[in-house]
Parts: C-alpha cells; sequence; structure tokens
C-alpha cells in the first residue's frame, strides 16, 4: 500500500488544473509577502530564513531522491560550494567596485554548485542504487578533507566571513535590516521552489520518475539512464547551491561544516521524514526539522537521539513519510471509510503514548545517571519534573513501556482491520489504493 | 629511511588487517543481502567501547571474548527483526535504515561514555616490547594484533572453503532461490552470516580501540573508508576486499610519514605567481592529503576498472 504510493508518479498524486495551480502560488506568494507585516520580530525573520534555505535545500535532495530514487549521501557539497563562492564573491565584488548587488549572489552559489555536479556527476551517475550512494559518500569524505587543506580557499576551521552591506545597493536597500534579507530569501525561496515544481512537469522530470521506477524499460524507449540520471544530479547541484547562497547571505559566512556530513545527513532526515513522494513533503519536511531542531533542544539534552529513532521510525513504519502518509487517506476518505481509521487511531494513541513516555522517562533518567551524574537528581524534561534517583521513576517508566507495549499491539491490529476494511470496500468499487 | 620503512610496512600491514576485519563481513553482507550495512562501523565502535567496558570490570580476556559475541547478537537481532521487514521497502529504505541505525549508535555511545576518548588499555600481561627493529621496540600487543587477525583470517577461509555451512552460503551468495528450494533455511544462513559479520567488525574494534583511539567519533569517518575498500576490492569479493585493505592500510600508513610537497619537489612559487585561494595546493605536505588518497583511489578505480580489483561485475 505505502509501497504503491511512495513510487506513484508525482502528476498522478496531485492533479491541478490550471486555474488551481495558478492560486496556489499565488497565495504562496501573497504569504511571502505579508510574512514580516504578522512576524515582526527580527528573531522570526531570522528563523525564516533558516527555514527558507532549508526549503531548497530539501527541495534540490528531492530531485535525486524523490525523483530519480538517487540517495546521496553527500548532497550538502553543493550546498557548501554554493555557499563559500558567494561568501569570496561577496567579498571580492566590493574589493573590485563590481555593479553586482546581493540578489544576484545567489545566482553564483547556484552556478558553483552546478559546476560541481557537471564535474563530479558523471562518475558517480553511472550506477543507481547502492554504489551511487557509497560513491557520492566517497566524494563528500574528500570534499571535506580537501576543505582542511586548501585553508586559503575554505578558510580551515574557523571559515570564511564577509559583510553582505558592503556591494552596491539594490534599489536603495543595502540588506543591514532582517527584513531586507526576509524578502531577499522568500524571493528566492518562491523563484526556487517554482522551477523545481516546474521541473517536475517537464518530459525530463517524467523521464526521470521512470529512470527511478525501472530503467531498463527507460533504455528500450531510447534514453540512456546514465544521462537522465546525471541531468537529475546538475539541477539537484544547482539549487543546493543556492541554497548554500542564501545560507551565506544570511549567516555571512561560510564554514567547512556547511559541506560536512552533519549537513548531508540533515537534509537525508528531513527529506525522507517530509516525504520523498509529492512535491510538497520536503518543504514540509524542512520546516518540521528545524522547527524541532530549534525547539527540541530547549527541552532535552539529547534531541539528537529522539531524532535519529523518529527517522527509523519512519522508515520502518510510514516510509511515505508525513507527506506520504497523510496522501495514503485519499482512499478511505473517498469509500467513506476515514472516519472509522480514525477512530482506530485514537484508540492506538494512548497505548502508544504511555510507551512513548515511559521509553523517554527512561532514557532521561539513563541520560541523568550517565552525563549529569552528580548533579540534583530532580530534573526536568519535556516540561515534567522527576526524581531520577528514586525507584519509582523507574518502576513508573517499565510499566509505562509494557503496558504501552502489550496494550499497543491489540490497538494496532484494530487500526490493521479497519485498513483492510477500507481497502476490500476500494478494491469492489475499483477505486485504486 | 630503512627503519621507516620496516616499521611503517608493519604498521600498515596490520591497520589493513584491521580494515578486512570489518570490509570482510560488510562486502558478504552486502552481495548475499543486497544491503550495504551504514552502521557496520558503529558496531566496531561498539565493540570498542564493549571491549573497554567489560575490560574494566573483568578483565581484557574477557572483553576479546564477549564483546564480540553480545554485539553479533545485537547485530543479529537487527537483521532479524528490522532489515528483514524493510527489505521489502526496497534498497534505498534500507540503506536509510542502516544509516539512521548508524546515527543513533553514535549518540547512544555519546550518551554512555560521553564525546572524550576512554581511556582503554590493553592486558598487562602483554605490556612489553616483542623485538626491536634498530631503536624502535615494537609493542608485543601489536603483534598479538596480528595474530588474532590473521587468526581469524584463516578461520573464515576454512569455514567458507571447507565447511558445509561454507559451502551454503557460498551458494546463497549468488543463487538464494535454489538454496531455498533445496530445504536450507535461508533467512537463517542471512540472519548468522549477518551476526558473524557485525562479530567480527566488534572484534576488530575490541582489538583496535586500545591502539587507536576509542572514541565516540571513531565510526564516522570510517564507514567511508570501508565503503572505498569494496568498492576497490570488488563488490563481493573477499580477496579483492583483502587485498584493498591491505593496500589501503600501507598507502594511508606510509602517506603520513612522508613529508614532500609540489614546492619541495620544484621549489617555493615566486613571489609574483598568483597569491590567492589556490596556493595551498603548492604547500601541503603528502602528509597532509593523506586523508584523501584513499577516495581519489576510488574515482580512478571507477573510471579505469568499474568492476574493482577482483570484481567479476561492474559497480
Amino acid at each position: 500500500m505505502t509501497e504503491l504510493l511512495s513510487s506513484a508518479p508525482i502528476s498522478r498524486v496531485v492533479p491541478w488544473p490550471r486555474l488551481r495551480f495558478y492560486a496556489v502560488w499565488a497565495m504562496v506568494a501573497v504569504v511571502l509577502a505579508a510574512f514580516p507585516s504578522v512576524f515582526t520580530s527580527a528573531s522570526s525573520l531570522t528563523t525564516f530564513s533558516l527555514v527558507g534555505t532549508a526549503i531548497i535545500f530539501a527541495l534540490s535532495y528531492n530531485i535525486l531522491l524523490g525523483q530519480t530514487g538517487l540517495l546521496s549521501f553527500g548532497h550538502a557539497v553543493y550546498y557548501g560550494i554554493g555557499a563559500f563562492f558567494a561568501v569570496h564573491s561577496m567579498n571580492l565584488i566590493p574589493q573590485y567596485g563590481l555593479p553586482v548587488p546581493l540578489p544576484f549572489v545567489p545566482l553564483i552559489g547556484g552556478v558553483a554548485g552546478l559546476l560541481l555536479a557537471i564535474l563530479t556527476g558523471w562518475i558517480s551517475t553511472r550506477r543507481a542504487g547502492t554504489v551511487f550512494s557509497m560513491i557520492s559518500l566517497g566524494i563528500a569524505e574528500l570534499a571535506v578533507a580537501l576543505a582542511l587543506i586548501l585553508t586559503d580557499f575554505f578558510g580551515g576551521e574557523d571559515g570564511i566571513s564577509t559583510n553582505r552591506t558592503k556591494l552596491p545597493a539594490w534599489f536603495g536597500w543595502h540588506f543591514g535590516p532582517q527584513v531586507q534579507v526576509y524578502y531577499l530569501v522568500a524571493f528566492w525561496v518562491f523563484i526556487s521552489a517554482l522551477a523545481m515544481y516546474a521541473l517536475t512537469r517537464t518530459p525530463l522530470g517524467k523521464i526521470c520518475n521512470a529512470v527511478r521506477d525501472n530503467p531498463e524499460r527507460v533504455q528500450f524507449v531510447g534514453y540512456d539512464p546514465h544521462v537522465v540520471r546525471y541531468l537529475a544530479f546538475c539541477f539537484a547541484g544547482l539549487f543546493a547551491g543556492i541554497a548554500g547562497a542564501l545560507a551565506a547571505i544570511s549567516f555571512e559566512s561560510a564554514n567547512f561544516t556547511d559541506l560536512g556530513w552533519v549537513k548531508s545527513g540533515a537534509v537525508i532526515f528531513s527529506t525522507y521524514i517530509g516525504g520523498t513522494s509529492i512535491f510538497v513533503g520536503p518543504i514540509v519536511g524542512a520546516i518540521f526539522f528545524v522547527y524541532l531542531s530549534l525547539s527540541l533542544s530547549d527541552y532535552t539534552s539529547v534531541w539528537q537521539l529522539y531524532f535519529g529513532l523518529l527517522f527509523i521510525l519512519v522508515v520502518r513504519y510510514a516510509p511515505g513519510g508525513i507527506g506520504g502518509t497523510l496522501l495514503m487517506h485519499r482512499m478511505p476518505l473517498r469509500v467513506g471509510r476515514l472516519g472509522g481509521i480514525l477512530k482506530t487511531y485514537a484508540i492506538a494513541a494512548i497505548p502508544t503514548l504511555m510507551l512513548v513516555a515511559g521509553f523517554v522517562l527512561a532514557v532521561e533518567t539513563i541520560v541523568h545517571h550517565t552525563v549529569n551524574a552528580n548533579e540534583d537528581p530532580r530534573i526536568k524534561a519535556f516540561g515534567v519534573s522527576f526524581d531520577a534517583s528514586s525507584l519509582v521513576t523507574w518502576m513508573i517508566a517499565v510499566v509505562l513501556m509494557l503496558i504501552g507495549y502489550f496494550v499497543g499491539r491489540l490497538t494496532w491490529q484494530g487500526v490493521t482491520r479497519a485498513w483492510d476494511d477500507a481497502r476490500t470496500i476500494a478494491s469492489e468499487r475499483g477505486i485504486p489504493s | 629511511m630503512l627503519e621507516l620503512v620496516i616499521i611503517s610496512a608493519l604498521n600498515g600491514v596490520l591497520y589493513g588487517l584491521l580494515l578486512f576485519l570489518m570490509a570482510s563481513g560488510l562486502t558478504v553482507v552486502f552481495s548475499m543481502l543486497g544491503v550495504l550495512n551504514f552502521a557496520h562501523a558503529g558496531f566496531y565502535m561498539l565493540g570498542a567501547f564493549f571491549g573497554f567496558q567489560i575490560s574494566k570490570w573483568f578483565g581484557f580476556w574477557w572483553a576479546l571474548l564477549l564483546a564480540p559475541i553480545i554485539v553479533g547478537l545485537i547485530g543479529a537481532a537487527v537483521e532479524r527483526f528490522a532489515l528483514r521487514d524493510i527489505h521489502r521497502s526496497g534498497h534505498v529504505a534500507e540503506l536509510l535504515f542502516t544509516f539512521g541505525l548508524a546515527y543513533v549508535i553514535e549518540e547512544v555511545v555519546q550518551i554512555i561514555w560521553g564525546k572524550d576518548p576512554v581511556d582503554y588499555r590493553g592486558p598487562p600481561s602483554l605490556d612489553f616490547p616483542a623485538f626491536s627493529i634498530f631503536s624502535t621496540n615494537y609493542p608485543s600487543y601489536k603483534v598479538f594484533m596480528f595474530a588474532v587477525s590473521v587468526a581469524v583470517f584463516v578461520a573464515l577461509l576454512v569455514v567458507i572453503k571447507r565447511s558445509r555451512i561454507g559451502l551454503v552460503v557460498q551458494a546463497s551468495l549468488t543463487h538464494p532461490q535454489m538454496v531455498a528450494h533445496l530445504g536450507h533455511n535461508v533467512g537463517l544462513v542471512f540472519t548468522l552470516v549477518f551476526g558473524v559479520g557485525i562479530g567480527l567488525a566488534a572484534l576488530a574494534g575490541v582489538i583496535a580501540g586500545p591502539i587507536l583511539q576509542t572514541q565516540s567519533n571513531m565510526a564516522a569517518s570510517l564507514i567511508a573508508l570501508l565503503f572505498v575498500i569494496i568498492v576497490v576490492g570488488g563488490l563481493g569479493s573477499l580477496a579483492g576486499a583483502f587485498v584493498a585493505s591491505l593496500l589501503i592500510g600501507l598507502i594511508q600508513t606510509f602517506a603520513v610519514s612522508l613529508d614532500g610537497s609540489l614546492a619541495s619537489l620544484f621549489g617555493p612559487l615566486s613571489p609574483d605567481a598568483p597569491q590567492f585561494l589556490i596556493r595551498n595546493i603548492w604547500t601541503v605536505t603528502i602528509a597532509q592529503v593523506a586523508p584523501i588518497i584513499p577516495y581519489a583511489l576510488l574515482i580512478l578505480v571507477l573510471i579505469l576498472r568499474p568492476m574493482g580489483l577482483f570484481g567479476t561485475r561492474e559497480t
């Protein structure tokens, strides 16, 4: 079921009539334009810049993972190279007095990402699948090692910093205030998202889907899957470079970690959790990821662990990600069984939450004893205070987990039954699942 | 100079053997199950930390025995209860799962043992120089590492080539369906092979821990190196993995002890040459570029010989 959906082509999932297409994008533009009048504080605008670059980056990654079926472990290399080229050009433009204002700098980053992708892509896209993944990781390691060696260009461990206000003004804007940067980022997010959406609608986008699903048949039709993968790779590099340049503009610096392991991992997490099978999936994922990484760290010191576990659970139980899982429910909606399914969810949620609460309690207690062993045992996690050294805490955690697990198994069987019902009705009426 | 060459060669071969302990499991699992285990180096790290903990409680020899078994069992459980189900969602999902697993293992190790290196020492009974070459004493612990690695290698070879289970494993590599039709429990064979592969990686962790640093970031940089080894050696080829492991081990060890650079070869750049941004290329030493040599080798192999050194199918 989920498998079918995740491999379904984008076009069938979103049957846009023309008018709705324009309406949606116009609405996005209006929301982006109105955002600073609603959220006036500089910090929320900074957060948006963060989210915006993450969105472009995740969308560019989905050209590879979702559209073409290429799992890259080194996508941050193109992001990072975009960031470094942006920073260097922001330093060189005022130095040589070139007439290039700031809004064009992301283009420089994009071209840098594109050129690097043209260079590395031909070898790495020779084969899809696991081999591609391994090579992408090798190239990523190569890039990080090189970045630490070529200290003049990459600035070593400290990175390179710049000043965005030194560039020639653009209609009176110097991009000092956060709101001007916001509009620059928002503009590029809009343009890039639109372009990447358009890309999925072109013949190239369609043939990418075909290469993902069945490269042999594509060869029979007369296309070379290698070339198709290569083109997709180059486009992904271009938009990753734009994202990197935008990040460099908002932080006014670039660092070797921009092309490293953590960044590549983050984009895999956010894209996959958001859902690779629909266009908005990576957008949802990027917002979700940035939000969690900003807010979870306030609640618990080991949020990366929870995030990793969440990712594993999504891979294991909801391969469609957030977007794909939501889309899955169109079928029961059409056969009128959505209410029943939601009811079984609500029942299953109670023991599942107990299981999660017990697990979190156990983890936080263990963390207290290993990481902060000498501190006060009365700790606080997720806003709840408890005594980490008392036996009662352990008992509660164990009981919660046991009850949650065994009752949860029963209630999830109910969910499966409700789905089977809906599927039976759907196949009787000939509605595709 | 001769002293340097001999010591570097010994260290290089030793490092190569350690790499092979890990790469052998990785490449066999890959060709049998089609799963590229991203968390393989994570299990190596778990082996090192379990070894540290057990040797702190019961002594090193118990750690040598118990840690690989425990980690191997964890690995077998991962194959049985998670990977087998995810297998149905395709290779991308499997790879993503092991990727997430590697991330979680690193986080868990950081939570339990912290980010700083732990003080993991070999057994005191091996704390004496075995022999000396010129003026350098060669520690007997390294000789012991040699012995363990070679013993495991020989045992592996005998089991695979000479025993009945080895025959089934070899057959399952290429024709899993046929083996299942003949009445063998292929699922069990897969779980077994996965567990043993993980156990070998953990063994490498236990014996390498005292010499290399036992730290929570020891896995992240290693996994890419292992990928290089199995691609360069040829996917699914044990002999190729062996040769590639030794090759990478020797290259890495020799490169860090060499000190040449383009500047020392051609003389420094003239002052009026462009001094901008890329002049580093002229002055970096071979020791500094040591970390990138394996990846350069990977790209070279992919261009010149895509099936790897000993592979039969193109990567």
